[in-house]
């Protein structure tokens, strides 16, 4: 085929899982670079010089970064299992989703997450009040992209998994299934699809990850006090 | 035809000139509404629940929000309109996005830290911004515009920004055009456009609107 696919990622980077799952879903072969964030490779840093980050697609030798950007060119390259509609206002809302989580639902959940007492009380609520759109936007769907996996879908699939590993952590519900009907009910039907069970970092991990990530923010917080 | 498009606006707004610049270069007739941000319609609040926020357009009732997402819209629905925004290729697209990306990551958020900051925090804010800056100038090279011969995405993206130049270049006491030169340039070079010329506000008027802020918020 002369086709050559490298993926740039960490183990545990859920913006480079986004990709693992848009190329696997649409059956495209690829190679795997593990990057270790605190020993950065000079072909990561000479293909991502402005942000020096995974996740980084090189096809053919040419790299994209920012997963949001790979994933669009991914479904302009390859167009089996399509990731956007082809209706320009369906796609301005993928698009519209897909940023929203980015910007919006990621921070306020990570705020949550690495903060304790009133602190940790008030991020938990602007999460919930950000969840609630998504909970709205779920109604009469299966999936945020309807009947299959769509962009939006892809772009908060970390949802399904972080979740309930900062739950754990944490000892606190950040999405009640009584309160989020819709998310939990997406959450189940997302993780179960092939492809992005099997492709979930290994749990123990991830828990023992973030458990000293929230460790570290709690204690840089008690410094500034 | 006019009635079909609506943009909900506010004038100073970076993020609304760059719809102004897309619907222009298009030839879109639209029917202008501008917000009073600090008393929002309740149209913008029907139309964006989400951020509240302008820009908005709304064509056959439909709303769109978020700049970017609303230039790829115009680019989408009126595509056999010159000139087309994001190029054919989608090698070059994505390097597109990417740099479009990168003026929102960077360019509102440390523009703003120029002017509401004093002292070390200021420095720190001018230097980022700056080297910002710089980064583009070197993307663009020796390319009449981001889009290589003709106008397009990022020049969009980023031009929006060409009149608060004068305010960040007042309160930060710097020249951008003595750093960047080939910037300044290229943007000069983008004000010859009658799209962009029409769409972007007087770079005084929004130093004036910036002082107003200042005082709103205590700043000296």
């Amino acid at each position: 085929m002369g086709e050559e696919v490298k993926l740039f990622r960490t183990w545990s980077s859920p913006y480079a899982l986004r990709i693992v799952w848009a190329l696997k879903l649409k059956g495209v072969q690829y190679e795997t670079i593990y990057e270790e964030v605190s020993h950065k490779s000079r072909a990561l840093i000479e293909y991502n010089p402005i942000h020096k980050k995974v996740p980084v697609l090189v096809h053919n030798g040419k790299p994209i970064a920012e997963s949001l950007v790979i994933l669009e060119y991914a479904d302009e390259i390859w167009k089996q299992s399509p990731l956007l509609p082809q209706d320009p206002h369906r796609r301005a809302m993928a698009r519209f989703w897909a940023k929203f989580g980015d910007e919006k639902v990621l921070p306020s959940i990570w705020e949550a997450f690495t903060k304790q007492g009133k602190e940790q009380e008030e991020a938990l609520s602007i999460a919930m009040e950000n969840l609630k759109f998504l909970e709205e936007e779920l109604k009469g769907k299966k999936l945020f992209g309807g009947e299959e996996i769509g962009l939006v879908d892809i772009a908060l699939g970390w949802l399904a998994n972080l979740v309930s590993v900062f739950e754990e952590i944490i000892g606190l519900q950040l999405m009640p299934e009584e309160k989020f009907p819709h998310l939990f009910a997406w959450m189940q039907v997302f993780a179960d699809i092939p492809v992005i069970k099997e492709s979930w970092p290994p749990r123990d991990k991830m828990v023992a990850k973030f458990q000293a990530l929230r460790e570290v923010h709690l204690s840089k917080e008690a410094q500034k006090d | 035809m006019a009635r079909e498009v609506t943009l909900l606006d506010f004038w100073p707004s970076m993020f609304g000139i760059r719809v102004r610049v897309a619907l222009a270069e298009k030839g879109i007739r639209y029917e202008h509404r501008e917000e009073n941000l600090r008393n929002k319609s309740p149209l913008l609040l029907q139309m964006n629940p989400v951020h509240k926020k302008i820009p908005v357009l709304i064509h056959n009732g439909k709303p769109i929000s978020e700049s970017l997402n609303i230039v790829q819209y115009i680019d989408e629905v009126w595509h056999d309109d010159a000139p087309l925004f994001l190029p054919s290729d989608p090698y070059q697209r994505a390097q597109a996005r990417f740099w479009a990306d990168f003026v929102d990551q960077k360019v509102f958020s440390t523009g703003r830290r120029v002017w509401t900051t004093k002292g070390e925090e200021q420095e720190a804010a001018k230097k980022e911004f700056l080297d910002t800056m710089r980064l583009f100038e070197a993307e663009l090279g020796h390319k009449p515009y981001f889009g290589g011969e003709s106008f397009g995405y990022v020049d969009v993206a980023l031009v929006a920004f060409y009149s608060w130049f004068y305010t960040y270049e007042t309160f930060g006491n710097f020249s951008i055009e003595a750093e960047c030169p080939m910037l300044i340039a290229w943007a000069k070079r983008c004000m010859e456009k009658e799209s962009v010329f029409k769409s972007l506000p007087d770079e005084k008027k929004i130093f004036e609107f910036v002082m107003q802020l200042r005082k709103r918020f205590g700043i000296e």
